[in-house]
């Protein structure tokens, strides 16, 4: 009998919540969104997707990126379109890093009613999502997913950072020029598209400079990488790249060390975060990233961000424990201002419009000029920024500002 | 009811069912989380009633449910994947060499044949392990194949551990409803029969089935064949509904999520089966997304300990509860019926009649 | 020299991870004789005994913090068994594997939930983080120690079994479950032991483990883990010398088909051994053979 009861009562409540999500167009509750006090005094709401990852292999990158946007929507809370007074919510989802978790992630947030997605970091979860905001007719807004597919052949998805072509050049030109590397060993993750693609990338650049490579993969979940650093020692390759996860990437940096390989290790712009500083902080590894922005840039956003993260615990933890300022959250801030310029230019919430207006943005943020081609929406971006690992300070170190002729 | 009664009411139902999503898709929005988890459970309920189908029909436990889905998710996207689409799909690999694209259906069944195929060939050493080393087994092959469909010597044909893209999908939740639908009532039928009959007798014990005339490797390869290759088109809706595949997302950990969703369900209730998936999916994916909000307030009231990451602590702390206290699961081994609901009311006990209402008088 | 100095490593690594996967290897088998459960969420304390020690050493200093971790992940591997598997004991055996299932889906959000998601930095271990120089191969001190130490437990393991009460309890009652009970064993006891014995190894296993490899994640312990059954199964389960040589088998050839250049199949390998011991011999190398009562 109790059982009964039981039963009857959850089926009551599974309908009950089931109509509850089909009135509120799944609106309220079940999306996790409840308007921050700025929003109760009347002003209207227009929502802006944070599709990020905040856990799984590039949980730590997500975050930082996160805490840019975060940093601007707290510096810059409201914005006019069309004559009326909005206020700006971040409407922030989980990705897991996962490319099936993905989609079902964007949903949540085309279901809240967003005019634009911003994100995400890694590009395979933003291709992966590409399709859920192209139906729904959202415009979405890569920051710092570089691999070409993203945006090849779309209409709907921009993005504000270089691509990996681009990267992958800068990156072996430099082992060129500065290492007079002549053989590189090239380590990717397996089903991570951003690192294949890098990889392929530094590849194809460094062999047409007369450069030899071996080319070695691992698996999710692997963390022993002892046999690769010792691969890479007698293959007596001259640099040691490595475009992976910051996860994958302190674990290769810690073996690289106590195996004592002294070729100096190259990455693309995941590298560029405080996690890499502190696993080389103290140790006898060389390490050159390339990168969107170079803390010192602009003196005025580092102290507003680094007193912003000092003051708020919850940021300081998202930004790994301290307060140096990764490329991918000054990128986070900047993809901010890129959307709500749309927004005003739009004069609209409505997405369709958005979108349309996204093609004519131009905007200078804090990690240079922003612009977008006619043809996928990616930026006009023509420099990177080469920094080295300081192992000593546990700081990066500028190097050079790195064009392609 | 008679038998007759019972099936018209069942087709009744099903019918009602379908219309009453269409006049859903009418009315509401598409961009609702409610189609995301319609979309997504039905296609689970496809391979957890497959799973079923070994695991509580057969009494076969296997773990290579994850692997099949891939075979078939794979079969599916390279199979259809526009011509003019493959340059850039197979950007790193010259176009792949598949120049041909096949027509929806056609692809879905070959997705479900190539798991099949795959799942005699494994089945060959591995049905005469017992229990749990039949467990460890299928686990592993599910991981060898996920190995061999992520090395790059095979680029050209699976682009690598790249994403496969840009094969057509489905926008209504009716399509995945209807497929699922067909593929759930072949299993149901497979039940029914004399090999269903014979399914459950090896599951009840193997020896004395034996015994009785019923030839044991015959069965049981029959039973990993076919449930391969239900996974296997299951595994081809889901690579429409997410768009884009990739073999590293068949990982052991969604053969865990299926196994669940059957334990929750009830092993050897189709319904259950059915009904957990949507359940779970919509557990997962939109009810106790509101757990992960770190600002929630009720009545002024700050709820404690909400961060990213509580809605799936929560969930495991629900799974655990069904797994260790309602053992038997939603279902148990009955089925949804129409008389079931009706005795249910009536409160007459529907426990007496053994196994399922829909196959029994 | 010049070939030692190349190849040394690769194999160096294969022992020291295949000492490692002993240790977590040991606990699969002991359980699996008793209880005849895979259990599937020890990979997972193996895991959260690296968190332990991760959040311990951040209060405190090194040498209570190691101590501690070992009595947490003990207690831990012990209220599993009390909470999780002893109500389902007169279940069917695969509830009960479904409910080791659901505690390792359990543990992973829980540290997911406690750690944001990302991946915790292991802490220096003094002494045995060092570098040292063996053959004109570099590695860390953890490297050479790991073997050295999986020797000394398994045998002083061994010892216990062979000569205790205890031990003859436990191996009365992998003989036979309920014989062994009706002879007035205590069969609860047995079984919190042995899983006090697994999850006291495994904790080991992960400070030796993640000093190595030092990042600490929510799923860390699900591939060793899986790779450490895989051992036990190999080495004939339920035979404790069998786990700890099957495991150091896999760990070298693991690294050997990493050092050959088949990185995309070193897991794969695995399995791919695993399915053929299985074929071959089902009962594993040194496995007895049971025959089936009617």
């Amino acid at each position: 009998m109790k059982k009964r009861v039981l039963a009857i009562a959850l089926v009551t409540a599974m309908v009950g919540s089931m109509l509850a999500g089909c009135g509120s167009k799944g609106g309220s509750g079940e999306t996790g969104t409840d308007a921050p006090a700025a929003a109760a005094d009347g002003a209207k709401v227009v929502k802006v997707g944070v599709y990020e990852p905040a856990s799984g292999d590039n949980g730590a990158g997500g975050k930082q990126e996160v805490l840019g946007m975060q940093y601007a929507n707290q510096e810059t809370p409201t914005i006019e379109i069309g004559g009326e007074e909005y206020t700006v919510q971040l409407e922030i989802v989980d990705n897991e890093s996962s490319n099936d978790k993905g989609p079902s992630a964007a949903s949540t947030l085309v279901s809240a009613g967003v005019s634009i997605a911003l994100g995400s970091y890694g590009s395979g979860v933003s291709i992966a999502a590409s399709d859920v905001f192209k139906e729904a007719g959202i415009p979405a807004l890569g920051v710092t997913c570089t691999n070409p597919q993203v945006t090849e052949g779309n209409t709907h998805y921009f993005r504000i950072c270089f691509l990996d072509p681009f990267q992958g050049t800068v990156l072996a030109n430099f082992a060129n020029e500065n290492f007079s590397a002549k053989k590189a060993y090239i380590l990717t993750k397996l089903g991570d598209d951003y690192s294949t693609g890098l990889g392929y990338y530094f590849k194809e650049a460094f062999t047409g400079l007369g450069g030899e490579v071996v080319e070695e993969t691992f698996q999710e979940g692997n963390s022993d990488f002892t046999s690769y650093v010792t691969s890479a020692k007698n293959a007596g390759a001259d640099v040691f790249f490595a475009p992976v996860s910051t996860e994958a990437a302190a674990l290769i940096i810690e073996q690289a060390a106590a195996q004592g390989m002294t070729i100096p290790m190259m990455a693309g712009d995941t590298w560029d975060s405080n996690v890499i500083l502190n696993a080389a902080k103290g140790k006898d590894v060389e390490i050159y990233v390339t990168t969107f922005y170079q803390e010192g840039g602009n003196e005025e956003f580092d102290k507003g961000i680094k007193e912003w993260i000092n003051g708020d615990s919850t940021a300081k933890a998202n930004n790994g424990g301290d307060d140096t300022i990764a490329a991918v959250t000054a990128m986070g801030y900047d993809a901010y201002y890129v959307a709500l310029e749309a927004l005003k230019a739009a004069g609209s919430t409505d997405a369709a419009a958005v979108n349309e207006a996204l093609w004519d943005v131009s905007y200078t943020g804090v990690t240079g000029k922003i612009e977008f081609d006619d043809v996928n929406g990616d930026a006009l971006r023509d420099t990177a920024y080469v920094k080295c690992a300081n192992t000593e300070t546990g700081a990066w170190d500028f190097v050079a500002e790195q064009g392609v002729n | 009811m008679s038998t007759k009664k019972k099936t018209a009411w069942n087709a009744g139902l099903i019918a009602a069912l379908l219309i009453l999503l269409f006049l859903l898709e009418q009315v509401m929005p598409s961009s609702s989380m409610l189609f995301t988890v319609l979309k997504k459970g039905a296609i689970y309920a496809l391979v957890a009633v497959s799973m079923n189908l070994l695991n509580g029909f057969t009494g076969l436990f296997s773990l290579g449910q994850a692997g099949f889905m891939l075979l078939g998710a794979y079969t599916y996207a390279i199979l259809t994947i526009p011509v003019e689409a493959r340059n850039s799909v197979y950007q790193y690999f010259d176009g792949g060499i598949i120049q041909f694209a096949l027509p929806v259906p056609v692809a879905l069944i070959a997705g479900g044949i190539v798991a099949a195929i795959f799942a005699y060939l494994i089945g060959l050493p591995v049905l005469r392990l017992k229990s749990d080393y039949l467990a460890i087994a299928t686990l592993g092959f599910a991981e060898i194949i996920r190995a061999v469909f992520q090395w790059d010597k095979l680029g050209p044909i699976t682009n690598g551990s790249n994403l496969l893209r840009n094969f057509p999908s489905f926008r209504s939740v009716l399509f995945p409803f209807i497929v699922a639908g067909i593929c759930i009532a072949l299993i149901v039928m497979l039940i029914n029969s004399t090999y269903g009959r014979a399914f459950k007798a090896i599951r009840d014990d193997e020896i004395a089935a034996e015994a009785m005339g019923i030839n044991l490797a015959h069965h049981k390869r029959l039973a990993f064949v076919i449930s391969s290759f239900f996974a296997g088109i299951s595994g081809g809706l889901l690579a429409m509904y997410q768009t884009t595949i990739q073999a590293s997302m068949f990982k052991s950990a969604m053969t865990y999520e299926i196994l669940l969703i059957v334990v929750i369900g009830g092993i050897g209730s189709v319904t259950g089966s059915c009904i957990s998936s949507f359940l779970f999916i919509a557990c997962s994916e939109w009810w106790l997304r509101f757990l992960d909000n770190e600002n929630l307030y009720i009545g002024g009231f700050h709820v404690p300990l909400l961060r990213p990451g509580f809605r799936k602590v929560v969930f495991a702390i629900v799974i655990m509860m069904v797994v260790l206290f309602y053992r038997q699961g939603i279902m148990g081994t009955k089925e949804f019926s129409i008389e079931g609901i009706a005795n249910f009311f009536k409160r007459k006990p529907v426990g007496k009649k053994k196994k399922g209402g829909a196959s029994h008088e | 020299m010049d070939w030692m100095s190349r190849n040394l490593p690769y194999l160096m690594a294969g022992i020291s991870v295949g000492g490692q996967y002993a240790l977590i290897a040991i606990g699969y088998t002991m359980v699996y004789g008793i209880l005849r459960l895979i259990n599937f969420a020890h990979g997972d304390i193996f895991m959260v005994a690296g968190l332990i020690m991760v959040y311990s050493t951040t209060v405190m200093p090194i040498y209570i913090a190691i101590p501690l971790m070992i009595l947490v992940t003990v207690l831990l591997g012990f209220l599993v068994e009390r909470v999780a598997y002893k109500p389902l004991r007169t279940a069917p055996r695969m509830s009960i594997m479904i409910s080791a299932i659901g505690v390792s889906y359990l543990l992973q959000n829980l540290a997911l939930y406690v750690t944001g998601g990302l991946s915790q930095q292991y802490p220096a271990i003094p002494w045995i983080n060092d570098t040292v120089t063996l053959f004109g191969a570099t590695t860390k001190r953890v490297t050479i120690i790991t073997p050295i130490l999986t020797i000394i437990l398994v045998l002083l393991l061994v010892t216990l079994i062979k000569k205790t009460k205890i031990g003859m309890a436990m191996r009365a009652a992998s003989r036979d479950f309920e014989t062994s009970q009706l002879m007035g064993i205590k069969i609860n006891s047995v079984i919190s032991f042995t899983f006090i014995i697994g999850t006291f190894l495994a904790a080991i296993g992960s400070l030796l483990f993640f000093t190595n490899y030092t990042g600490v994640t929510p799923t860390a312990g699900a591939m060793p883990g899986l790779k450490a059954f895989v051992a036990a199964v190999f080495g004939g389960i339920g035979s404790i010398p069998g786990a700890v040589i099957g495991a150091f088998i896999i760990g070298i050839c693991e690294n050997i088909i990493k050092g050959l250049g088949w990185t995309t199949f070193s897991d794969a390998f695995t399995f791919a051994l695993l399915i053929v011991i299985l074929i071959a011999k089902p009962t594993g190398l040194f496995g007895e053979k049971v025959t089936d009562k009617v």
